[in-house]
């Protein structure tokens, strides 16, 4: 029995051993273009990185039809990292083995924060769909297709403010959330400048996200007329359910992260009548673009696409844009192509799902106009 | 009036947990075990109910049932597998099988039905009780949930006081050894509870998804750790006290939430756990049991 | 040479032996950017299995809370690291004092949550490991910390109080977490710290305390009745395990460069997770726990395509693990190869 055990261990180190260079990547390949893509496709997060990465790759699939960036095809992977940080390192690390020139990703934000620190000391350029901490954008090589989370908060106290939606808000959010938080930051910070009252702040967490009871308590009893929401729409989902059977109807009022909220299944979409949100992508938009967009993606995937999947598709047209300004060819040194990507995008001005004439700031923030919809009928219809 | 509203919501979270506490407290009692799977039975019973209602389009009540007997087989399922082989292991063994099987139910769902979040349909049809003018409304799930823990509770009792299966438990509980040599077929008593336990998952499964209305795989884990919570409040072993324990839990986290902070809420949550098992170990209405060689 | 001896010295040459060829191949520039990228967590979580072997394999109480640990040691090493940052420039210094504080401030809170969870034992001591884990976690999300031009800034709960000047930096913004750590975690440090590690761990299970220590695990009461103090050497094994998840943690704050308390990397499956190395590797093995550590670390990043599968397999692990080593079949069935072994090595030395 020892002897065997001693076999065994001596057999297991000595496989991964071996196993640490069978991995070794090949590189080179440079008659096509190579952009990876990072976000969690497995786990709690999956919608969020399945629907951008997919959104990718339907850009992916138009451009290369019509003859590629610059006349060389993209070779598009995407790696999965479970919305976790060390993961999306793995995946990172796992892609730039398969020769990555630029890196769509990654779609949440703690394991953008991660990963832009790699890219930067490699100069890989990195555009994200939708990592919106402003520190993602730190290093140079890096940009933004979504909001900044300051920018919605921001933005939201504002339209809430000047449209007179309400005089007293309450909030809700996640305290054990980055995105959560950073948004209710702001918009409690901005509040302040406007011409209603925050009436309740409240929060919930990660570990006790089914009952709400409580919460919309407080916000029923201190008469709030608009609960401002700024999480994930599953747990709105939630929250809409309960306060319909404690009977308080307010106006609730969400930021891109309440996006999907009618593709949640079994859920009763005459609860979200008159919901608003700030989103910069509609489905049922008619512009023709999206409509486009919108049928292909529904063709492929069965399904409709939510604000993630536009983010997607816009950041494969932002890197062709950027790549097509600069002139650029795939047989250049990463080095080379991410110094000429980042100049460009500056100068660079792309009418995408998510906005028409989005423009980059060196900073690598995007500046476009957020956009408002209200759920009317089981479906988005833009307020100006 | 506001703390009454708060009270209201407690008492229904609490009897949620009542009932979840059972099984563990009873498994507790008898296998002296503790069953981390629990929670997840629970789970399971749920995403039975919602694929009964929302996609075969079957009746709310056959639904239940359906659920109920699959949960009950589950339970003794994992009980013959997992928990059997290792009843002369020792307790460490037994809680790290305990917490595989957790973890591989939860998992299972999770290739099973994905990680999307499901939106439960409410089983209760019964109108909301509007009181003091339309100050106070309490929702049918509520009184739904209320009576369900009561009548489980005082339908169990009267199982263990007045049937021979019943009497079979307590001596099952009391002494092993000694249930064996009167006759008693402790395998079978000890499965008979694991089924109870089970099933009664299974309904508190579909009372909390519909008075806190989602589902997904991981729905079990807290509610589970936290029906642990009130079952060792209570005393283990003991099912009035379950029924305490569970419902001053849920009143303690309400309040805990309203008036002290909604950021901390899992911090008072556990740190009642932490207070209860360091201030007396056996509960409020458990015994003292002194460990002998 | 003592048998106890020759165990410590086999594996630390064998850890020795991997990081030989491991830089071998590495100069040689056979070894991907994966495999570099994995390194690091492998060394992490080798040390808080190894940590969390103390406390399940040779004190014999389950512990759920070893994340918890994991996540003090990274979030005081990040923020010592973050503090003196701008006087101290080498590197290695800065780590040594990340480490210290990390290891010191595990220590210390395992000391207090030692203090009232050891007076349980068994299924108990597990739970309530647990709650003080999601207790920490729940709590460090709630601790902002800044900095601008006047000094620094601490708010608890409510971030709003801190009203940051111009030129103010979030240190530790509740959520958000600590960002832009200076990566210094590498192969090396690892491997530094896991030979110190086990050095530590060894001498302690092969010393008179660690014997005191196994009596526990084997009969408490026994042990308490010939004057062993249960206590003492209950949270003297305990505050050690504490302190290597700590190291552990320290490590893991510096590799990546940003820290978050998050269900999935300091929560409740984290240290399940952990449980999954020791129970595979062994109980009461230190060198099982690497290896196992290892092992499940580098195999899923090969097999990307499995992740779905990852926990599920992890689960299977536990359950198969614990039904081999007692269900009364399976140790029929090992006592009958055992006897045949013996058998066949008798014949051959008669032949």
């Amino acid at each position: 029995m020892k002897v065997m055990k001693k076999v065994l261990a001596v057999a297991l180190m000595a496989a991964m051993v071996v196993s640490m260079t069978a991995c070794g990547g090949a590189k080179g390949g440079s008659s096509t273009w190579k952009i990876g893509g990072i976000g969690p496709l497995t786990g709690g997060a999956a919608l969020y990185g399945n629907a951008a990465l997919n959104g990718a790759q339907i850009a992916v699939d138009e451009i290369n039809e019509a003859g590629g960036i610059n006349g060389y095809k993209i070779e598009f992977k995407a790696e999965d990292d479970q919305h976790d940080a060390e993961k999306s390192v793995n995946a990172y690390n796992s892609l730039k083995d398969w020769g990555m020139q630029a890196l769509c990703g990654t779609v949440t934000t703690t394991p953008c924060l991660a990963v832009a620190e790699l890219s930067a000391e490699d100069n890989i350029f990195e555009v994200t769909p939708s990592a919106s901490n402003p520190d993602v954008v730190s290093h140079d090589n890096c940009f933004q297709v979504c909001f900044t989370d300051p920018n919605q908060g921001s933005a939201s106290a504002k339209y809430i403010g000047e449209k007179k939606l309400a005089s007293k808000v309450a909030v809700i959010y996640n305290s054990s959330d980055s995105y959560s938080q950073g948004v209710e930051e702001t918009f409690v910070k901005e509040a302040a400048n406007q011409s209603f009252e925050i009436v309740v702040e409240t929060a919930f967490t990660d570990d006790s996200k089914t009952d709400f009871s409580t919460q919309l308590q407080q916000c029923q009893d201190a008469g709030a007329e608009l609960v401002f929401c700024p999480f994930y729409y599953e747990v709105a989902a939630v929250i809409l359910t309960q306060a319909d059977q404690m009977g308080y109807k307010p106006i609730f009022f969400g930021v891109d992260g309440m996006d999907g909220i009618l593709g949640v299944e079994n859920f009763d979409t005459k609860l979200a009548e008159g919901v608003y949100l700030l989103t910069p992508f509609a489905a049922d938009a008619t512009d023709e673009r999206t409509q486009k967009f919108v049928k292909t993606y529904q063709d492929k995937y069965g399904e409709t696409p939510i604000q993630f999947a536009a983010d997607g598709y816009d950041v494969i047209y932002v890197i062709k844009a950027a790549a097509e300004k600069a002139n650029l060819k795939p047989d250049q040194t990463n080095e080379e192509l991410c110094k000429a990507l980042s100049q460009a995008m500056t100068q660079v001005s792309v009418d995408g799902l998510t906005g028409n004439g989005m423009t980059w700031a060196a900073s690598g923030e995007v500046s476009k106009a957020p956009m408002a919809v209200i759920i009317k009928d089981g479906v988005y219809v833009s307020v100006e | 009036m506001e703390l009454v509203k708060y009270l209201i919501n407690g008492i229904s979270l609490g009897s949620i947990y009542a009932i979840i506490a059972l099984g563990y407290t009873m498994v507790y009692g008898i296998a002296k075990m503790l069953n981390f799977a629990h929670g997840d039975i629970i789970m399971v019973g749920c995403y039975v109910v919602f694929i009964c209602m929302s996609n075969l389009g079957i009746g709310a009540i056959p639904s239940i049932i359906l659920s109920v007997v699959i949960c009950i087989a589950l339970g003794m399922t994992i009980e013959k597998i997992a928990y059997k082989p290792l009843r002369k292991a020792t307790s460490l063994a037994v809680l790290i099988t305990a917490i595989g099987v957790s973890y591989f139910l939860q998992n299972s769902a999770l290739l099973v039905f994905g990680a999307n979040t499901k939106s439960f349909t409410n089983v209760v049809t019964l109108p909301s009780l509007t009181l003091a003018g339309g100050e106070l409304i309490i929702s049918g799930t509520t009184i739904v949930t209320v009576v369900c823990c009561i009548v489980i509770m005082l339908a169990l009792t009267l199982f263990i006081k007045k049937t021979k299966a019943g009497q079979a438990m307590l001596a099952v509980s009391e002494d092993k050894d000694a249930a064996q040599l009167m006759g008693i077929n402790v395998n079978g008593t000890i499965s008979l509870t694991f089924a109870i336990g089970s099933g009664l998952a299974a309904i508190a499964g579909v009372l909390f998804c519909s008075a806190y209305p989602t589902l997904t795989p991981f729905i079990g884990s807290m509610p589970g750790i936290k029906a642990f919570t009130a079952a060792v409040f209570g005393g283990i072993g003991s099912i009035p006290g379950a029924l305490i324990g569970g419902i001053l839990l849920g009143i303690i986290e309400i309040l805990g939430k309203a008036y002290i902070s909604t950021q901390l809420s899992d911090a008072i949550a556990f740190a009642v756990l932490i207070i209860v098992l360091l201030v007396k170990p056996s509960g409020m209405l458990g015994e003292n049991i002194r460990e002998k060689v | 040479m003592k048998k106890t001896t020759k165990q410590t010295l086999i594996t630390l040459g064998m850890v020795l032996a991997c990081y030989a060829v491991v830089e071998i191949l590495m100069a040689l520039g056979l070894v991907s950017s994966l495999m570099k990228g994995v390194l690091v967590p492998v060394c992490i979580y080798s040390l808080c299995a190894i940590g969390l072997n103390i406390c399940v394999g040779y004190l014999g109480e389950l512990s759920l809370g070893h994340a918890g640990f994991m996540c003090v040691g990274a979030f005081s090493g990040a923020l010592c690291t973050k503090f003196l940052e701008g006087f101290i420039h080498n590197k290695a210094i800065l780590f040594i004092i990340a480490l210290f504080v990390g290891v010191c401030m595990a220590a210390l809170f395992g000391f207090l949550i030692g203090i009232p969870v050891l007076r349980l034992n068994g299924d108990y001591l597990a739970i309530v490991t647990l709650a003080f884990g999601e207790i920490i976690k729940n709590i460090i999300n709630n601790i902002y910390i800044a900095k601008d031009g006047s000094g620094y800034r601490f708010a608890f709960i409510n971030s709003k109080t801190i009203e940051l000047g111009e030129e103010g930096t979030w240190i530790l913004n509740g959520p958000q977490g600590i960002s832009k750590i200076p990566r210094i975690s590498n192969f090396t440090i690892g491997i530094v710290l896991i030979l110190i590690v086990l050095v530590i761990s060894y001498n302690l299970v092969n010393s008179r305390t660690g014997r005191a220590i196994m009596s526990i695990r084997d009969n408490r009461i026994a042990a308490e009745s010939i004057g062993i103090n249960v206590t003492k050497y209950k949270m003297l094994a305990f505050v050690i395990s504490a302190a290597i998840a700590g190291a552990g943690g320290v490590l893991y704050a510096h590799n990546l460069s940003t820290i978050t308390a998050t269900p999935t990397n300091f929560g409740y499956n984290m240290s399940i997770m952990i449980l999954v190395f020791v129970v595979l590797g062994g109980m009461g093995s230190f060198r099982g726990s690497i290896i196992a550590a290892a092992l499940l670390t580098l195999l899923p990043e090969m097999l990307r395509g499995l992740s779905d599968y990852r926990m599920l397999i992890y689960s299977i692990v536990l359950i198969a693990m614990m039904l081999f080593n007692w269900a009364p079949k399976s140790r029929e069935w090992r006592d009958m190869m055992v006897e045949k072994f013996k058998e066949k090595r008798l014949k051959k030395e008669v032949d």
